[in-house]
């Protein structure tokens, strides 16, 4: 603590979340403070503007019972730190890195800013491990590797929490033991029915004391929402980069995030860009989403897997749409396929993973796991041309090899992408195979005349000897 | 030194009464760790600049030293290979006393000029010449050293005209924002072969040209800038990665240096300078980062090489700025950008050109801008002002882009002003017919267009066979030559022979199969046929310079439909 404003005389104005005071202290930009009110109360601010006269606090929890008058400020001196040690995993937080379970504190071994510097990109090494998900649609053509970025696009009534549940349960390099793995959750601004849901899944699998959760509820106040994904990455960087695990962090709802930063902004007064969101709001979610990777030289790595709603579904909103230019690719939910009955309802089409290729193939997967996944998306794509054609000229309009593409699309929906339990890869990969097979050869440019002969030829000679016997 | 005191902070931008002039654009440091800045306005005894570091901790009363320059940059032989922050600062650790070898290339006494080589300097990376700096017009050599030298020893000595001496070394510091000055520019009738089919054949760029893509997230800018960087015919590049992802970056540290430079034989990386600002980094250097970019550019032409590049992506070049005009309270302009957007990004792509250096070479600069659309919307500010100053527009296809298809460049909306002057460049390089067959191949692009529409209303079944072999023969140019998988080892990149001897194989293909199925021909079987799926496959399949084996293909071909022909009309 360094400084302490002693009541009254300080405080010219408050205002929402907003306290100015007189300068009559020196104190830097991003500094943490305590304003403590009549009420006895501390609430946690920061410094986020400076002039000659005056210093403007904002306020991470309610201003309400506050007074000009009655108001003390502590400076701390320093920017928001977080205190980390061992303990971290199986515990629940607030926002602000409170416990929240009534246990302790955890033991202080070091203090952390909580906004820390930027990764040297020359330090850091290149996210190459191939992450098994169980999901086919993930695991196949939009393959997972550690230290990625990730998110999930989803929209309200989609079950982007259970699959988020489900790939932190079985998420696994293949054919590793699970020591030295962990979950870090951040729920930013949910309701306490979906943070409960999530630690209920965990327990339930038993990974609950690998799992250290942070929560901001959809009760609390909006400002706090900009720090409970920066409280969670501090303990996340801490159990990957100090304690050496493999960190995946699920931070969900940041559609909730960025409503909170187009509010905070609001009260700043500053100039808005598209749809009220600020200007820098890419530079914004570029700090929190760049805090995934590894380090060279380090054991562990932090793996992203964000969760956001698309407002009114709409992808190019600009939440979706920064998201998307900063993360190494997408997952993205649909409704239709939800419609249809198909778990998980991923649409592949637009969906990516920009660091597949670095984790999938020779030595990571298998040699012919690329071409399988072009092949696929390039069938998918055609069929998904040919319905938009069909559903104007009827089938019957459609030549042999379009019908056939249509039939393909239908049963890659409801085989590949619709899965009742979790699939390894080994599965995943053969039913893959087992789907192209429809198509006739010729068909598959994508594919050289030995991985046909290897994957196809077999699907197709079983094809014919079953219909032999039968 | 001149001084002022902070009196107010607001993220990136700072404002300051002054003890003493100041200038604009001069280079300042600030607080107690010196962070660096530019002056970017003055006003009575106020100045206000722009901070390239964080800023978290500044408080009024601060001090602000002005260093009496413009914010400027340091050039020397030391840059290739390495990786530099938006203001050419080390992000790995530098080796300051890598030593380089002198050869001298002028004798002491002789009388040289700007711009002219005073000696070769080799070091880890390629060889290098060392140029008298460009604002001496004339001088003496004193003296010159032979043999080893670190970067800022004196290795030369010379007098002026008007009998000052001066000393040169190996490095030397130049102003961002100044152009380096070139004797003449020249015309652009030198293609820079890309490697990449649907560029050089259809939308290609010359030397010293200016080109976009523009692109929504995930239709692959970057994994196209990164082939580009990878197999483009420069002799240096220089990349920027502004505002982007640290991963990439990464990705390039960790891949360039194990890919071979096909022409050379050395890893890539030895010819590949890395400015990263990525998006996690302060945003003012972001807006600096393309400056930097584009004068180490310079710099590496001057020495008469040709040097290409890659701004990834000037969208977030054009936020910092935005970001920045906002805090000093800008008027803003459309979509809040600031109304100097414009000449800001003509001043940027006008430095690119073909020239004749002082010293008399050839050397040139290729600028390749990625753009970053919001929502993939190509009428935005930053998109439609980069359409003013760009010749060559490669529009990437968000489609294309979800069927794996990549390079996914739209062809129908990209274009280059490029191709024109290039008819001769290909013309010599073997491929006299290159004019005619790219409009072949475009026409039947535009053609196809028209045709799938149709072929929702009626169904491709009711379309006569003419217009199906249209469908067919555009399809078979879609996969068999503006597909191009990154990797395939045999198709990762097409030199121009390769693509002339495929573009030759496919009009040849048109010609036969318009014939066949004039006498009959089934559509479907000319798809089914054997050398089809050959066809199809021939960039993957068929290894570079083999023209036996294209002359194979076509020759199947022949045989092929003419019998297919023939059973046709025997049957009738």
């Amino acid at each position: 603590m360094r400084f302490e404003l002693g009541a009254g005389g300080a405080v010219t104005a408050i205002e929402g979340p907003l306290v100015f005071l007189r300068r009559v202290v020196k104190a830097g930009l991003g500094e943490a403070v305590e304003v403590e009110g009549g009420d006895g109360r501390a609430r946690l601010g920061r410094i986020v503007a400076l002039d000659e006269e005056g210093i403007v606090v904002e306020l991470l929890e309610s201003t309400a019972g506050l007074g000009i008058d009655d108001v003390t400020v502590r400076f701390r001196g320093e920017p928001m730190t977080m205190a980390l040690g061992p303990g971290l995993l199986g515990r629940v937080f607030d926002g602000v890195g409170r416990a929240r379970d009534g246990g302790p504190p955890v033991p202080e071994m070091v203090r952390r800013r909580v906004d820390t510097g930027t990764i040297n990109p020359a330090t850091r090494g290149l996210p190459k491990d191939f992450i098994e998900t169980g999901v086919s649609s993930i695991d196949i053509l939009n393959s997972l590797v550690r230290g990625q970025k990730l998110p999930i696009f989803s929209a309200g009534g989609l079950p982007h929490d259970r699959l988020a549940a489900g790939i932190a349960q079985t998420a696994r390099l293949r054919g590793e033991d699970e020591a030295g793995f962990a979950v870090v959750f951040a729920g930013i601004g949910v309701s306490h029915d979906s943070a409960e849901s999530f630690r209920a899944a965990m327990e339930q699998s038993g990974a609950l004391e690998h799992t250290a959760m942070f929560l901001n509820l959809a009760s609390e106040p909006s400002a706090q929402r900009l720090l409970t994904p920066r409280y969670a990455l501090t303990a996340a960087e801490y159990l990957a980069f100090d304690e050496g695990r493999h960190v995946l962090v699920i931070l969900t709802d940041m559609t909730n995030y960025c409503e909170a930063l187009r509010e905070v902004s609001a009260s700043h007064g500053e100039i808005p860009s598209r749809k009220g969101y600020p200007g820098y709001m890419y530079s914004d979610l570029a700090t929190i989403f760049e805090r995934a990777g590894w380090i060279k030289g380090r054991a562990g790595t932090l793996t992203q897997l964000p969760i956001l709603t698309m407002p009114a579904d709409d992808i190019s909103h600009p939440i979706p749409d920064l998201t998307g230019y900063i993360t190494e690719g997408q997952v993205v939910l649909d409704r239709a396929l939800e419609h249809r009955g198909i778990y998980p309802p991923v649409n592949v089409l637009p969906s990516l993973s920009r660091l597949m290729d670095q984790g999938i193939g020779e030595g990571y997967t298998h040699p012919d796991h690329p071409a399988l996944a072009q092949q696929l998306f390039a069938a998918y794509a055609r069929a998904a041309r040919v319905r938009v054609l069909s559903s104007v000229v009827g089938r019957d309009g459609l030549t042999e090899t379009d019908r056939l593409y249509l039939d393909f699309g239908d049963r890659f929906e409801a085989e590949f992408v619709n899965q009742g339990a979790m699939r390894g890869f080994d599965e995943s990969f053969a039913l893959g195979w087992e789907i192209l097979a429809m198509l006739p050869p010729g068909e598959l440019a994508r594919l050289s005349d030995a991985q046909i002969e290897a994957h196809i030829a077999p699907v197709l000679a079983r094809a014919e000897a079953e219909a032999g016997d039968g | 030194m001149t001084q002022a005191i902070i009196t107010s902070v607001a993220g990136p931008v700072i404002r300051a009464r002054r003890e003493g002039g100041f200038s604009l654009g001069e280079a300042v440091h600030v607080g107690e760790a010196g962070l660096l800045g530019e002056v970017v306005r003055l006003s009575g005894d106020e100045i206000t600049a722009q901070i390239y570091e964080d800023t978290t901790g500044l408080a009024p009363g601060d001090s602000v030293e002005g260093s009496g320059l413009p914010l400027s940059v340091r050039l020397g032989p030391h840059l290739l290979g390495n990786i530099y922050d938006g203001l050419l600062r080390p992000l790995a650790a530098e080796d300051v006393a890598q030593r380089y070898h002198l050869r001298p290339l002028v004798e002491p006494g002789e009388s040289v000029r700007a711009g002219e080589a005073l000696a070769e300097v080799e070091g880890p990376a390629k060889a290098q010449v060392l140029l008298v700096p460009p604002d001496i017009s004339e001088a003496k050599l004193d003296h010159i050293e032979t043999g080893e030298a670190t970067l800022d020893d004196v290795v030369a000595r010379l007098t002026l005209p008007d009998g000052t001496s001066r000393e040169i070394a190996l490095a030397h510091d130049w102003p961002v924002r100044r152009p380096r000055p070139v004797a003449r520019r020249l015309p652009p009738d030198e293609m820079m072969v890309t490697g990449q089919r649907i560029l050089d054949s259809l939308f290609p760029i010359a030397r010293g040209g200016r080109a976009a893509i523009p692109g929504g997230f995930g239709t692959g800018k970057t994994v196209l800038q990164e082939t580009l960087a990878k197999w483009c015919d420069a002799d240096v590049i220089v990349y920027v990665g502004c505002g982007e992802r640290g991963n990439e970056m990464a990705e390039v540290l960790h891949e360039f240096p194990e890919l071979e430079d096909p022409r050379t034989g050395r890893p890539l990386m030895e010819r590949t300078v890395i400015v990263a600002n990525t998006s996690n980094m302060p945003v003012a250097a972001r807006e600096a980062s393309i400056y930097t970019g584009v004068t180490v550019g310079e710099y590496f032409r001057d020495q008469g090489f040709n040097v290409t590049l890659m701004a990834d992506s000037t969208s977030r070049w054009a936020e910092a700025l935005r970001e920045v005009s906002g805090r000093l309270g800008e008027l803003p302009s459309e979509s809040g950008y600031p109304a100097y957007l414009s000449s800001r990004m003509s001043e940027f792509y006008e430095r690119a050109a073909s020239v004749e250096t002082l010293g008399g070479t050839r050397g040139s600069l290729t600028v390749i801008g990625a753009v970053s659309p919001p929502a993939g919307d190509f009428s935005e500010p930053v998109t439609s002002h980069t359409k003013r100053y760009v010749r060559t527009f490669w529009g990437l296809d968000r489609g294309r882009a979800q069927a794996r298809f990549y390079p996914a460049i739209h062809p129908l909306q990209s274009y280059s002003e490029d191709a024109g002057g290039l008819v001769d460049w290909w013309t010599a390089h073997g491929n006299p017919n290159w004019r005619t067959q790219r409009s072949r191949i475009l026409d039947l692009l535009e053609a196809q267009a028209g045709l799938e529409r149709m072929a929702r209303i009626v169904g491709k079944d009711a379309m006569p066979p003419t217009q199906q072999l249209t469908l067919l023969c555009a399809g078979l140019v879609d996969d068999a030559f503006l597909r191009q998988s990154a990797f395939s080892p045999t198709d990762r990149t097409c030199p121009p022979d390769k693509q002339t001897e495929m573009l030759g194989a496919l009009m040849r293909f048109f010609d036969l199969a318009e014939a066949a199925v004039a006498r009959g021909m089934k559509v479907e079987a000319i798809a089914g046929a054997r050398f089809y799926r050959r066809l199809a496959r021939m960039g993957e399949e068929i290894a570079d310079g083999d023209p036996t084996r294209f002359a194979a293909l076509v020759e199947e071909m022949e045989t092929e439909l003419a019998g297919l022909g023939r059973e046709v009309s025997d049957a009738v």
